[in-house]
């Protein structure tokens, strides 16, 4: 039975589904902690945003695996890191994040802002506690495109041996089993149907203040 | 106290905003800056908590120079209300309210404690403490705007067109409470409108700004409404101002026996007035017979013995049915009764005292 092949590889599945859950989640976390410096910059400076977001844009469209080829030329690591995958899919984070941080700080009301600042808070804390919590659900609608789409770039690092389930492309691919590729493509888009509802549901519970006028 | 000693605003697009401020805001009054739009009024007030830099001289808050010092530690001195509220949307009412204690460094349970008592003070239900902004109305924003002004008792407050956004009668009330409220608190205010009708009410002093941002007048409200400077403070303060000025006396009138009906009695001749069981004022009736529930009129404003003006007096003498303005003692009961005569004779009777 072919079937038996699915209950037979479980283990190797599980560790490939973790490989695969590391390499696309670091690089989120990664970016959005490097996007929002930058997003804020860009949003408070008009001839910083003109050159940062279109510049963004540019890395985005490098396609991914040239990335993953030439980047251990630039950084020095072994082609076969994973490293190599990690840095290439962070790039691509802040590229995405950089544009969601400065549309979403630049939508906070500016009433609200100007309010923050005549109560007496200073850059930093106003930053924290007020612009940034606003701009959560812009961020988090960016976060769900970033996320959603390392998922699926790296199965491309199968190409260089550091796929997590695309492993299971290739190989399949190579040994003529379909349900090692079907398996592959089920399982990472369950992958990415449950981590697009994890960041919904952070969005919900850390933004309560947006149903509220609904239900008032 | 609040000083503007020779205060210009130029922003970098050559827009003078003020032009030669000269003026001193008496601490524990209600000053109001009013003007046409853009004359300045916004630029004066948000020079004071320096959300705006003069551009020559120097604006001080009890002598000391608002430019010296951290801006952050200033404003966290001094109570600012904008309007719309300017409320933070993603915080509850109470820590909206608690924002100042809390930059303060009060810890949670205190800042907590004075938002609620302060939701008391500015009239919100205790259970609005756990809502979104947007889960109220304009006007209760208003309060939660006013409440996060007073949470850490500054002794200056600042309010930019505080209740513009809001309907008339809700508006009304707002300015009623201010007055209660600054009666117990006797703060240092600073009021934004373009309003006069709204300045008059509210202003121990008005300062009045023309285009450009000069200061056309400054005085006590009755003596803009009696001798306006200028043409333009003449015209600003508009045609009604006579019939304003009558906010300003409160002489005791003289009032007029009222009897009442009730619903069921019968009525004599003419008009009468019907009350309720405890004996306030519910509409009129005219001609003779039984009085039925459905034919009694509305009545027209009524005047408060001893709280109104003449202003008010003379409202209810026009606005009642039967020309017979009803007056209330503090408890809405019917007082008695008084003509538009009544109210011009009190007002030639103030005249000759002021005169004399
Ligand atoms: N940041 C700015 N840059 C350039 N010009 C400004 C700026 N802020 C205000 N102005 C200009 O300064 C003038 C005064 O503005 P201000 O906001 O003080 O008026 P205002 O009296 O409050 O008017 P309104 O009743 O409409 O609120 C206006 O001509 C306005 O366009
Ligand atoms: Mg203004």
């Amino acid at each position: 039975m072919v079937w038996d092949w699915i209950p037979r590889n479980l283990g190797m599945l599980g560790e490939l589904l973790g490989e695969h859950v590391v390499l696309a989640l670091v690089p989120v976390l990664i970016g959005l902690v490097l996007a929002v410096p930058i997003g804020w910059a860009a949003a408070g400076n008009r001839a910083l945003r003109t050159v940062l977001v279109p510049a963004a844009s540019v890395l985005y469209t490098i396609p991914s695996l040239a990335l993953f080829i030439v980047l251990p030329a630039i950084i020095g690591t072994r082609i076969l890191d994973p490293l190599n995958v990690v840095v290439a899919l962070t790039i691509y984070t802040v590229a995405l994040l950089v544009r969601s941080v400065a549309d979403a700080l630049g939508a906070v009301p500016s009433l609200v802002v100007a309010a923050a600042t005549a109560m007496g808070y200073r850059p930093g804390r106003r930053f924290v506690s007020v612009e940034l919590p606003l701009a959560v659900p812009v961020l988090i609608a960016g976060l769900r495109v970033a996320a959603v789409s390392n998922i699926s770039l790296v199965s491309v690092g199968a190409l260089i041996g550091v796929g997590g389930l695309g492993q299971l492309f290739t190989e399949g691919y190579q040994r003529n089993f379909p349900l090692e590729i079907v398996t592959g493509i089920v399982l990472i888009l369950l992958l990415a149907l449950v981590v697009d509802g994890m960041l919904v549901l952070i969005g919900r519970v850390s933004t309560p203040w947006t149903r509220a006028g609904a239900n008032a | 106290m609040i000083e503007f000693r020779g205060v210009t605003k130029r922003f970098p697009d050559g827009t003078v905003a003020v032009d030669g401020l000269d003026l001193t805001v008496e601490a524990g009054k209600v000053t109001v800056f009013v003007g046409p739009s853009g004359c300045g009024k916004t630029t004066s007030l948000r020079m004071i908590n320096r959300m705006v830099a003069p551009t020559e001289g120097t604006v001080t808050v009890d002598g000391r120079d608002v430019m010296a010092g951290d801006p952050a530690e200033l404003r966290r001195g001094i109570g600012y209300v904008i309007q719309q509220a300017g409320l933070f949307p993603h915080k509850t009412i109470r820590d909206n309210i608690a924002t100042v204690p809390l930059l303060l460094g009060w810890n949670k349970r205190r800042a907590r404690a004075r938002a609620d008592e302060l939701m008391e003070v500015v009239g919100l239900a205790p259970e609005m403490a756990a809502r979104y902004p947007a889960q109220l109305s304009g006007g209760q924003q208003q309060r939660v705007g006013v409440a996060r002004a007073l949470a850490a008792d500054p002794p200056v407050l600042l309010m930019d067109e505080p209740f513009s956004a809001v309907d008339p009668v809700v508006r009304e009330s707002l300015q009623e409470e201010l007055l209660r409220l600054q009666g117990e608190l006797g703060k240092t205010i600073v009021f934004v409108t373009h309003d006069i009708d709204e300045a008059v009410k509210l202003g121990d002093k008005v300062a009045v700004f023309r285009t450009g941002g000069v200061l056309a007048q400054y005085d006590e409200p009755g003596v803009l409404l009696d001798r306006p400077a200028d043409g333009f403070v003449d015209g600003f303060v508009g045609r009604d101002r006579g019939y304003r000025k009558l906010g300003f006396l409160s002489d005791e009138l003289p009032l007029t026996e009222l009897p009442t009906v009730r619903v069921g009695d019968s009525a004599p001749e003419g008009w009468s007035l019907v009350a309720d069981a405890d004996g306030r004022p519910v509409g009129w009736v005219s001609g003779e017979g039984t009085v039925e529930q459905s034919a009694v009129l509305p009545g027209g404003s009524l005047y408060e013995v001893g709280s109104g003006s003449l202003r008010s007096a003379l409202d209810a003498a026009l606005s009642s049915p039967s020309g017979r303005g009803v007056a209330v003692d503090g408890d809405g009961r019917v007082a008695g009764a008084l003509s538009a005569d009544d109210v011009l004779r009190a007002l030639a009777a103030s005249r000759a005292d002021e005169a004399a």
